[in-house]
Order: C-alpha cells, then structure tokens, then sequence
C-alpha cells in the first residue's frame, strides 16, 4: 500500500499535536549514538572484505590542459602494483547537487589544477601510494583565467524594480558598500571514500554519499550502466556540507577499476586531495546598497554579487537567495553574475547563497542603523516586509522579529544607537553585534516504507542518510508519535538504495522531506488498522504499543495477529510552497573581543534564536544550530580558500593551513527554538535547520568587532591583519601613535 | 616484535611505511580509529599509547614494537561503555560520529594529564595546579577537530565526567 501526497495547499491539521504520544520535538538522543562513540558504526572505506585492493588516484599539477599518455608500465613493476586505470569513463569533476547524471568526463581532459587523471590499484595502501607518486605521464598545458576579476562575466539572475539609483540619491539616509568573502571549503571529516564490487554484472559501492537516489543515477550514467546494476550504501556519513551531494571521483574510480579487475577495491582520498578535487564555496565580490527615509523604512535595496565556477557547470553560489524577501524597500535591484574561470568546482557548501549572501547584507544594515542613529535591531524590525516584496506572496510563517526581540533578551542586548569603542577590558576591546539570519524552504520529493511487525514494534526504511543531521532520531520519533511507540520500539534503516528513494540529506530537505514520507506512510497504516477494527482513522488513538477507540482497547500485537502490516508513504513538493514565501529565520548575537595592539578578535558568547516550523527532536536540532553557530566563527573570522595568482593552485590545502574553528574557537554558545507550525512547509509543519544557524551570524561578528573597536572591515574572513588596519584607518586622531 | 592493540598483541608489519593508524584500522580490523588527515592535523586518529595520547597517523608502526596501544574499541563497548562515552551521547557531543573516537580518547587522556599537573597554554599559573576550567578543556581539545560543531557540547560532556570525578 503507498499512500501518495502532492502537497498542493498547506496542511492546517497539526495532526502530530495531536496524536498524544508525546515524543515528536522531544530531546531523545540518537540512537546510533552508541555505536559511534564505541567506533561500531561503520563507514565507506571501513568494511572488511576479503581480497580489496587498494586504489589510489593521481592528479596532474596543470591548470589547464590534456594528458597526452600515460606509461602504466613506469609503475607496474612496483611492489603490489596491480593496474592502473585510465579509463575515459572517469570523472575530472564532482557531479552537482541532485544532477543525477555524470559529471565531466573525461578525466584527462584537464580543467584545475590537481584535477585527478588515473587510478593506481595495488595491494595495500602504501604501494599503491608510492605508485601513484612515480606514474610517468606526458600533458600538454595552456593559459587558464583564474581571477574572477579578470574575466568578462555571465549574468546569471536578476531582479530590478523601481528604480534603486533614485531611491539612493533621494534617501535621507544611505548605505553603498562592497564587501568580499574568500572561498570556503566543506572540509567534513570523513574523507571522500568509495569501496566498490562488482559481481556478475552488479555493482555495490559502499560511499561517503549524501543523496543516494540522485548519486545512483549519477554513478550509473559514468559508467555505461543501468540504474538497476548499482547499489550504493551510506548508512554512516563522517560529515558532507555540501561536499558529498554528487558522486565525486573517487567513486567513479573505484567502480571502474573493481568491474576492469573483478575484485573489491577501496579508494580514499587523502585529505589534500578532498580540497583540490572536490567543490569549493565560490569567493564572493557583493555590493549592498540601502536606501532609507529619516525614520530609517527602507526605500531601496540593492544587491550584487560576483562568483565563479568553472566553464560548463551550471552551478552559481546563489548569494541573493534570501535577499530577495529578508528586508522591504520598493525600489530593488539584485543581480548576480558568474565569471567562468579554472579554479576546482564550485558547488554547494552548507548553506549555499546565505552563508555568505546574509551576512553582507547584515553589515549594511548595521552601518545603516548607526546613520540613522538607531538601535540595530529596531531598524530591523521597522524593514521586515508584509510580502515578498518583488513577488507579493506572503509569507507562510515567519519568527524574524520573535526571533530578534527574544534573542535580544536572552542575551542581554543594550538598546542603543551604536557607537564603538565603548568598552576596554586591559588590551581587549569589548563589543556587540546583531544580525538577522534567513535560510530558503525546500522540498523534494520522498519515500519511506514502514512496517508494523507481528510483535508491535516499526521498522522505518528509506534510502534517506544521516549525516549528522539526526534523521536516524527524528524519523523514529514521527513514525512513534503517529503508531504511539516509544523510540526503542523503532528501528530505522537508512543509507541503502535497496531501500525506497528518500529525499537525501542537501539543503535541508531531509527532516520535511522524509518525515513527511514517513508521516504519510504512518497515516496509511493508522487507517488500515482503524479497518480493522471498523472505527474511523480520526476515532483511533494509538499509545504506549496499544490501539484505542470508543469503547475498545487492544495491544499491538493482537490487533496485527501474527502477520506484519506495510504502508509507504511518497511526499512530493507541491504548489504550497509556490503560493507562498517559505524559508525560516533567525537572529544571531555576538559579544567579541579585539586587541587593540594586534587585530585578533575572540567570539566570547552567542546567541541564536531559530525559527524553522516543527521542531522534530529538540536535542538534534539544537545541535544542527550549534553547528551552525560555530562556522559562522570560522566564517567571519579564519576561513578562506586561497589560490596562487599565477597558476591557480589552492596553497592551504590541508587543516593546517584552511582553518576550520578549534574547540578553543567556541565560546558559550547558547541556542533558542522558537517553536512554529508551518502548514506550508509540510505536511509535519517543520522546514529545514541544517543550514540556518549559518546564515547571518558572520554578520552578528563582524558588526561587534565594529562595536567593540570602530573597524568596519568590508573582507571576510576579518583576519587581525585585515581588523589592524580597519583599527587603524578608524582611529580617533587623538588615539594615534 | 609486537604491538599490544587493547590486550591483544599483533606481530608489526612487514611494509616499514604503514603507520600505526594504517596498522590499527587494516591489519588489527579495528576501524573505530579514524582517519581524517594523515598528516596529524584533525586529531581524529587520537589513540593512547603507553597511555599518553598520541595522533597514530604521525607514528609507523614498527616503531612501537612492544607498545601497549588503547583504541576507542578498548575504552569500551557497546554492551560496556565507559563513562565518557556515554557522557557524548548524554550531551549529543558528536553529530555526524567520525571524529568521536578520537574526541573520546582524547578526552579520556587529557583528565588524566591535567590530574598529573600538566599545564596548557590555558594554565594561568605555572606553579600551581591547572583547574579544571572550560578554557583548560578547549585548549587541550583544540587538537581535535570537529566539523559538525559540536564543541559546545563535547565540553559539556568532558565537564559531566571530571566533575564526577572531582
């Protein structure tokens, strides 16, 4: 039995409130939780399978080119050396998120520097490694554009209305400011890794993969294969961010070389590999302008942005995603254009377009707050738009200003026009910053089986992952509230393509997108057991393992007699989410010191306040937002790809040189769910909260270094080098030396 | 010539190059012990050795001939786990679960260096012994790196534990 929902209009009923079980929302913690801190759950690369050779991949130190030859003979008479694998099949890049078809190939044919080009397979990892590093190969080379700058640039998206240049000239207040962000790198601990096997024409790749259904379909069109021969298992997944949307070359690489051999090969990437060849966050060149009446009402809202990508990839780092809804202002231009140069792909790193597109946004804000002479957060919330402005289309919930107001008490926000340099604690200046955080609604589509078995407990089935989200948590605890189960009577398999396609783990769709699948296939089941006992689906109750209704009582069991009862739910995205602006909010507090003598700034504690619908497990969500919260540290403060002007190669391509926040890093950090129902969102009423606790923060931290000692730094990330001289340039005359 | 693993002894490794986090996750099979850099920088393959922890892609193996090595598997398992163990799951001091064995091993060794007296750049006063404060626990985590961002509740977890213990 499926039951099938298109959701076309929103879902008022709220029937998780009512179904009395009482875990949906409850802080229960994961379930694989155990396993992981014991090291028994198992990832890609950690199966034991007899007989696996080990694979690794060779890339070429060109920008741009072609390899000419490969001599498979200058390493096959190494130790252990087995093959080597050069197939045309292989891929140069990642595939996209959700592309599900093949990424570039071939491989050799050169497009950034240390694009992977061959394969060495040996027996053990250390041979293979020593081979990899002595395959004799002949490229040619030529000139690539590597500066966004340099090149002539593509428009990509644009909205104008009114007229903005008007609007500026005419404000009686007025922002115009350009603020760059350096690329960004996911960098999830887990390394890309695949171990693949091939058997009488059927293939199964155990990988670090985040949206199966979609890499299935991309693995199978690399290979010259039907979706039917390959199978793909991600039960566990070491982090992905966005880096482990599409199959990336390590998968495709394994694959070949286990059907060229017919043995099991495992290949990993070793982490330098994982920044070279894998997607990259686009650097950022943006232009906020804010036009604003004397009471500081937004009259125009401008917003431009620069990125990159290589040539052929669709893919444009939508930085203007929430700009379009987050602040009014009935003149508005925004526009977003893409330079095509040969740095590594650029694709989705957690919260593409916000993580780097609100935070800007937020600065001007607080630049305009301070002209207007105004507290920053009043000047928010005198902007917060009755509908979209440019669409019209209200809004289906929105917590922004709940989320500011009750942010702000929490952490103890002094209402006040800003004005620096304010507090000096021995070297250290002290001071605070405000940003508000907006993340875009998705959906996609979902399915999920469940099953009642004979003895009253639930198996919940999807190829759905976790990767660290908490879906292993959160759909046991939909599927217990609909069948009034405790979570331990539910086991929830994930991570197989076997299993019925869910949504995948990307942009946050997993928790609406597949507890809404499991909802639905709950529903089915709630309805075939009120058939059973002749009452209707809304007269049955189901708690604690047992079936109630008006004058009846019966245990699980009994009810099922003996024989398992099946229902799979399939949610697809409807017009709900087109009728209506979807996206959740947030506000974000920052308390920073910055030494006076040297630049360096140190988030001392935060504050965010989230509203994002349904809040499913109130521990996993806090966690995804405390996450969030710490790379919007790293964000404004440490991290950023950066690349040889001469030929394009990333130079800090390791965790040593790309600095991802340290435990030192992460002051208190203190989390605010602001519980809503959002009946357009899905049909559980929740939205997405993997990426929201990211965008906007930076701006919370770059407008406190401003509050603390009067540096607008307009680069990210705000580097003592970069806040030394902002300091500087800031300087009352009185205070030079 | 071996390595003691959790008890266990394994002879060393013929091929002079494996480390010992090769070693630990191939020829022992106890994948618990990840591998997140190689180079020492993540410090997810955080083992102790001797009982001081150490990152085991930095050592090859046949250097630790008659070592006792302690990996997550050994701290303890899923039907007997150690206190610090189910203080992260307690806390949710972990997300996506591939850097926790190292947290976890780290951890468990870092109370043990700051009951020694060992000082940290967090220490204050270097003749006195070092508290066990939230700056003490960063620093001495800060080899540790955790993507999922987890570290606000990694310290809570590390403070449930030394605070029972205290």
């Amino acid at each position: 039995m499926t039951v099938h929902l298109k959701q076309d209009a929103p879902d008022n009923r709220d029937v998780l409130d009512g179904t009395g079980q009482g875990v949906i929302g409850a802080p229960l913690p994961r379930p694989e939780g155990l396993m992981k801190v014991t090291g028994t759950a198992t990832y890609a690369a950690e199966y034991a399978v007899e007989g696996c050779l080990e694979g690794v991949l060779v890339t070429v130190p060109v920008t741009r080119g072609e390899v000419l030859s490969i001599d498979e003979h200058s390493v096959l008479t190494m130790p252990g050396v087995v093959a080597v694998i050069s197939d045309e099949r292989m891929t140069g890049r990642p595939a996209q998120g959700m592309a599900g078809e093949a990424p570039f190939q071939p491989a050799q044919e050169v497009c950034y520097w240390g694009q992977p080009v061959a394969l060495v397979v040996a027996d053990t990892f250390e041979q293979a490694r020593d081979a990899a590093k002595h395959l004799a190969m002949e490229w040619r080379s030529e000139d690539a554009p590597i500066d966004p700058a340099s090149v002539e640039t593509e428009e990509d998206e644009s909205t104008l209305q009114g007229d903005l240049a008007h609007a500026m000239a005419e404000a009686a207040h007025s922002v115009d400011v350009v603020i760059t962000t350096e690329g960004h790198a996911s960098a999830a601990m887990e390394p890309h890794a695949a171990l693949a096997q091939w058997n009488d024409g059927a293939l199964t790749v155990h990988a670090s993969l985040q949206m199966l259904k979609f890499n299935r379909a991309e693995l199978a069109d690399s290979l010259g294969l039907e979706e039917e021969q390959v199978r793909l298992l991600s039960p566990y997944v070491g982090g992905g961010f966005g880096s482990k949307l599409g199959v990336s070359q390590e998968v495709v690489a394994a694959s070949l070389a286990a059907m060229k051999l017919g043995r099991p090969v495992r290949v990993v990437m070793s982490r330098q590999q994982v920044f070279q060849t894998v997607e990259r966050r686009s650097e950022t060149h943006q232009r906020i302008r804010l036009a604003a009446d004397a009471e500081g009402k937004l009259t125009g809202f401008g917003h431009e942005a620069l990125v990159s990508n290589l040539p052929g990839e669709t893919f444009a780092e939508p930085v203007l995603q929430s700009s379009q809804f987050l602040y009014a202002g009935e003149n508005r231009l925004l526009k977003l254009d893409l330079a095509r140069i040969h740095r590594m792909t650029a694709g989705s790193v957690r919260a593409p377009g916000e993580a780097v597109g609100v935070q800007t946004v937020e600065q001007a804000m607080d630049m305009l707050a301070e002209k207007v002479g105004m507290d920053p957060i009043e000047l928010r919330l005198r902007n917060i738009p009755e509908v979209h402005p440019a669409k019209g289309t209200p809004f289906s919930s929105r917590k922004l200003a709940e989320c500011l107001r009750e942010g702000a008490a929490a952490f103890g926000w002094e209402p006040r026009p800003r004005a620096p340099r304010h507090t000096r604690e021995g070297e250290w200046w002290i001071g605070t910053g405000v940003a508000s955080g907006a993340r875009v609604h998705f959906v996609e589509e979902a399915k999920a089986r469940v099953t009642l078995r004979p003895d009253g407990t639930a198996l919940v089935e999807t190829d759905m992952t976790d990767i660290g989200t908490g879906t292993y948590a959160i759909l046991g605890q939909v599927a217990g509230e609909m069948l009034g189960l405790v979570p331990d009577d539910i086991e929830v398999r994930l991570g197989d393509t076997d299993l019925p396609p869910g949504s995948g783990s990307g942009g946050s769709v997993g928790a609406a997108s597949c507890g809404s699948a499991v909802f639905l296939a709950c529903q089915g089941l709630r309805e075939q057991l009120a058939k059973r006992l002749n009452v209707g689906a809304d007269e049955l109750a189901l708690k604690d393992g047992f079936a109630r209704w008006d004058g009846g009582e019966k245990a699980l069991p009994e009810l099922l007699g003996g024989e398992p009862l099946e229902c799979t739910g399939h949610f697809e995205p409807g017009a709900s989410t087109e009728d209506l602006t979807v996206s959740s909010f947030g506000a974000f507090f920052a308390e920073v010191a910055v030494n006076r003598w040297t630049g360096e700034t140190r988030v001392r504690r935060m504050t965010g306040a989230f509203g994002f619908g349904r809040v499913l497990n109130a521990r996993t969500a806090r966690s995804q937002c405390l996450g969030g919260l710490t790379w919007c540290i790293g964000n404004a403060l440490t991290e950023s790809l950066l690349f040889d002007p001469v030929d394009g190669h990333l130079a800090n391509c390791d965790l040593a040189e790309y600095h991802v926040p340290v435990n030192r890093d992460v002051p208190d950090l203190e989390v605010l769910l602001l519980e809503e129902r959002d009946a357009a969102a899905s049909p559980i009423q929740a939205k997405g909260v993997g990426e929201l606790g990211l965008c906007g923060g930076a701006g919370a931290i770059a407008n406190a270094i401003y509050d603390a000692c009067g540096a607008r730094v307009f680069a990210y990330p705000m580097t003592p080098d970069r806040v030394m001289a902002a300091m500087e340039s800031s300087r009352p005359p009185s205070e030079s030396t | 010539m071996a390595i003691s693993i959790n008890g266990q002894d394994y002879a060393l490794p013929q091929d002079p190059r494996t480390s010992l986090l090769d070693f630990i996750r191939g020829e022992a099979r106890l994948p618990g012990t990840k591998k997140g850099c190689d180079h020492g920088q993540c410090g997810a393959c955080t083992v102790l050795v001797n009982g001081i922890r150490i990152n085991s892609c930095l050592s090859l193996a046949v250097t630790n001939d008659g070592d006792e090595v302690t990996t997550i598997e050994g701290l303890g398992t899923l039907a007997a786990p150690s206190e610090m163990q189910l203080a992260f799951v307690a806390h949710d001091g972990f997300q996506c679960g591939y850097c926790t064995p190292g947290q976890i091993c780290s951890a468990t060794a870092m109370l043990q260096e700051i009951a020694a007296g060992w000082p940290s750049d967090a220490t204050a006063d270097l003749g006195a012994a070092p508290a066990l404060t939230d700056d003490e626990i960063r620093e001495r985590m800060s080899g540790n790196l955790c993507r999922c961002g987890a570290y606000a509740n990694i310290v809570a977890a590390i403070r449930d534990v030394a605070g029972e213990n205290a």
